[in-house]
């Protein structure tokens, strides 16, 4: 299946250590595909963060290599908090990417008004970021990072900040812009629920140092909805990934 | 109007009132302390004199203001663009700054040998140092995250400055700018003291010092007045500013919000 597709992010041995001696990261071996839904899963200070600005390309690994999309543009990121410039309207926040890109105004606002509605917040263009709810902030988040059409979307625990409600929400609509607008996402997250409900593959880290542990398919075909989050096979899968998580947990004790 | 306006102003008027039935009950001396409805009347007889000397200090004060913005405001920019240029240059800031300007006063009347380009240079290097630091302190003050957006999109130092580092730095660089504006007052009056100039094209400072010679106290007070005034008027105008400049955003002017 997805297996035969070629991978946008490849990663062999790749450790990161920082200048205070903390090793972040270890031995990481992963290919992320063309198209696919990852979820990694870990504890806090596993080295979620660190493995997602190094696919970024705003850290450079301490060894292994790593292949990435090199172009600018290519890869979007959507912080843990919402980081927007609070002078800045939702519309001007969306079109940064593109400013910094060197897109003329009209064709930007276009395109920045275009992705604002893609995350449903059509109408709220001149609103300024103290004006929008923590929902609504991470939605035009979103929308930055998908702007300028990224083949990858690294998330940090985006929605770690919200409510159930509004996090089960975004989560269907995650999915959805994901199906319509076919990027790559790699979704950090320390919630085995949301990690299930949403990828096709879930990492599990363990920490200190942060590797991979074990990996899991959710093999339940999209698109999902909240009869999915009800059923069975969902429960169970959750099951399997809270053990795994477990299982980490307790090596990273050990260690 | 709000309580917030009528509070102060109900206070001042009461002080003013006490203020007058004192020195009319107790018999005080105009020439130990006026009262407030002389100094009024002698503000309007002398309006001639004062007026030009309040329009020089007010000159000075702007010029010197606008110096501080523009050395304070591209001092603390180089200084974000280069930690070795900061090293190098701060504590130099810092001198200029701790040492008492009525003390170098002298010193600078002396080499610039020209008394209004002297009351500048005074009134400027009180005023610049609150600019620096406080723009410094906010070029600095960028969320990290946003930094690393910037970087994931491949904008330079230049297009970070400009999109990103200027503007967080503006509510900083405005925090600054109304310290500076007193203090820009306070410089040119206390230098003019220290030169102690007379003539045409002298200040308010002047007019205290030649109506203290002359025991003209309710002048005296009248050029008091007028020094107060253009000090809550620059700093009224700053506030204005920075109201207008950050009405939408920042967080110190969303108090007003239900
Ligand atoms: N710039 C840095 N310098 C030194 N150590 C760092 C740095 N950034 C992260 N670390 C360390 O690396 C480890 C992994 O951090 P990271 O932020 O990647 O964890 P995380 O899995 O994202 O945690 P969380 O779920 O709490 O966000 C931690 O022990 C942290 O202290
Ligand atoms: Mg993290």
């Amino acid at each position: 299946m997805e297996r035969t597709r070629k991978s946008v992010v490849s990663m062999r041995g790749v450790s990161k250590a920082f200048a205070n001696g903390v090793r972040a990261l270890a031995d990481i071996t992963l290919d992320i595909q063309d198209g696919e839904f990852l979820s990694v899963l870990g504890p806090s200070g596993c080295g979620k963060t660190t493995l997602l600005r190094l696919i970024a390309g705003l850290a450079s690994p301490s060894g292994g290599t790593l292949s990435r999309p090199a172009g600018r543009n290519e890869t979007g990121f959507v912080f843990q908090e919402p980081t927007l410039m609070p002078w800045a309207t939702a519309l001007a926040n969306v079109a940064l990417p593109l400013r910094l890109a060197g897109v003329a105004r009209a064709e930007r606002l276009a395109r920045a008004a275009e992705a604002l509605a893609g995350v449903g917040l059509a109408g709220f263009e001149r609103s300024y970021p103290r004006e929008l709810s923590g929902g609504m902030k991470m939605r035009v988040s979103i929308a930055r990072a998908l702007v300028s059409r990224p083949r990858l979307l690294l998330m940090d625990e985006p929605f770690a900040a919200l409510d159930e409600i509004a996090r089960h929400k975004l989560n269907i609509d995650l999915l959805a812009l994901w199906r319509r607008e076919r990027f790559t996402a790699v979704f950090v997250t320390h919630s085995v629920f949301e990690s299930v409900f949403l990828s096709r593959r879930v990492v599990v880290m363990s920490a200190r140092p942060g590797r991979i542990s074990a990996e899991l398919a959710i093999p339940v075909a999209y698109p999902r909805d909240e009869a999915f989050r009800t059923s069975a096979d969902y429960a169970a899968l959750c099951r399997q990934a809270s053990q795994r998580l477990g299982e980490a947990m307790a090596v990273a004790d050990a260690a | 109007m709000s309580a917030k306006a009528i509070a102060p102003l109900v206070l001042g008027v009461l002080i003013l009132a006490v203020w007058e039935g004192a020195v009319r009950l107790l018999a005080v001396p105009s020439y130990i302390l006026p009262g407030p409805v002389l100094i009024a009347e002698t503000l309007v007889a002398d309006w001639g004199l004062l007026a030009p000397s309040l329009g020089v200090t007010l000159a000075i004060t702007l010029e010197a203001l606008a110096a501080a913005v523009v050395v304070g405001g591209l001092l603390a920019v180089l200084f974000s663009l280069s930690r070795w240029v900061e090293l190098s240059l701060f504590p130099y800031a810092i001198v200029l700054q701790v040492t008492p300007i009525v003390a170098i006063a002298p010193l600078i009347i002396i080499w610039a040998n020209n008394v209004d380009l002297s009351l500048l240079i005074c009134a400027w290097l009180v005023a610049f140092f609150p600019i620096l630091s406080n723009t410094i302190l906010g070029l600095r003050s960028v969320d990290r995250n946003l930094l690393s957006l910037f970087e994931l999109h491949g904008a330079g130092r230049w297009r970070t400055l400009l999109h990103l580092r200027l503007p967080a730095a503006l509510p900083y660089f405005l925090g600054g700018l109304r310290i500076s504006g007193g203090l820009a007052l306070i410089g040119a009056v206390v230098a003019e003291f220290v030169a102690g100039t007379g003539g045409n094209a002298s200040g308010l400072a002047w007019r205290i010092l030649e109506a203290g010679y002359q025991l003209k106290i309710p002048r005296m007070f009248a050029a008091l007045v007028l020094i107060s005034a253009a000090g809550i008027a620059i700093f009224l105008a700053l506030t204005l500013l920075s109201h207008l400049l950050l009405r939408h955003w920042h967080e110190s002017v969303l108090e007003e919000r239900e």
